[in-house]
């Protein structure tokens, strides 16, 4: 069973309240883009085994979008944070950083 | 001023607790940040409460508050008064990015009254029920069964379920199962 903590209204979220939303920190590209910039944006997602960034959404909860860092291996959570950023704070990598040396998540290690 | 037409007509089911579908609750959404001064100060002159924390419940007699999200609030009033709070709500609004919407009529209400009624939505709800983690002053929203729901305390024997109105039959029919005598397992009365 998968427990988030919601960063918005704070409850430890069983998986049956969130909604997966899939990869996190994606770029958009769109109108205007090259050709691969626009592939790679549709299509193109990380499937580690490992370390990743998703999308969450407290769909049975109070309705907000955040994110998580989590281990496909283990089901470990790094962390939850709020959706309005591009990158996942500082100090959540560090965490992560010390828990899984030397790990790669797209541009991130 | 219409006439309440209940869902259920007022059903009512007594076991484990005395689960009652509440006549004519008046229920206002109000969307917009609930730290803006001026969304803060409206809700207070339209419903006289102060608006509540994270995940927590304001009350004055018949009037509260509910925390649904960091843009949300529920407002609770006499059903029959709903309409005007709207109005006088948005009037105080004013300026404000929010919108206030009367949704009695969208929404229905279960009163469960009981010693028994942290059972009953534990049996339903991935919620902790334990007196240490829930009780009078909180409010959650999550899912009973297959549905979203709301759920506050107004005391340690009783507790008030919302749900949207189309489930109401659906919603009964859970809590009068999660109540059937027969069905206790007295994990939080001991
Ligand atoms: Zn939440």
């Amino acid at each position: 069973m998968l427990l988030l903590t919601c960063p918005y209204c704070g409850v430890d979220a069983e998986e049956t309240e969130l909604h997966a939303g899939g990869e996190a920190h994606l770029k958009r590209f769109g109108p205007g883009a090259s050709d691969e910039d626009f592939t790679a944006y549709l299509f193109h997602r990380e499937n580690p085994k490992g370390v990743h960034f998703e999308r969450w959404r407290h769909a049975n909860g109070c309705g907000k979008w955040f994110h998580a860092a989590r281990c496909t291996n283990t089901l470990e959570v790094f962390g939850t944070y709020k959706a309005q950023t591009t990158e996942p704070p500082k100090d959540l990598l560090d965490t992560i950083r010390a828990k899984r040396p030397g790990f790669r998540w797209r541009d991130l290690a | 001023m219409s006439d309440v037409h209940l869902a259920l007509g007022g059903a009512s089911f007594d076991g484990l607790v005395k689960i009652t579908e509440l006549p004519g609750q008046g229920m206002v959404t109000l969307r917009g940040d609930l730290a803006d001064k001026t969304i803060v100060q409206a809700v207070q002159h339209a419903f006289g409460v102060a608006l509540p924390g994270v995940r927590e419940t304001a009350f004055d007699g018949e009037n509260g508050a509910l925390w649904m999200s960091p843009d949300e609030a529920l407002l609770l009033c006499p059903y029959a008064e709903a309409e005007d709070r709207v109005s006088a709500l948005t009037g105080h609004l004013q300026g404000a990015h929010a919108l206030a919407v009367n949704v009695s009529d969208a929404r229905s209400v279960f009163e469960l009254k009981g010693r028994m009624l942290r059972e009953v939505i534990a049996k339903l709800a991935p919620v902790d029920m334990s007196p240490d983690a829930f009780g009078p002053g909180m409010v959650r929203r999550t899912r009973m069964a297959q549905v979203a729901a709301a759920f506050w305390m107004d005391d340690a024997s009783t507790a008030r379920v919302v749900c949207f109105r189309s489930v109401a039959g659906y919603m009964f029919d859970i809590l009068s199962n999660a109540a059937e005598e027969a069905s206790a397992v007295n994990y939080f009365v001991r």
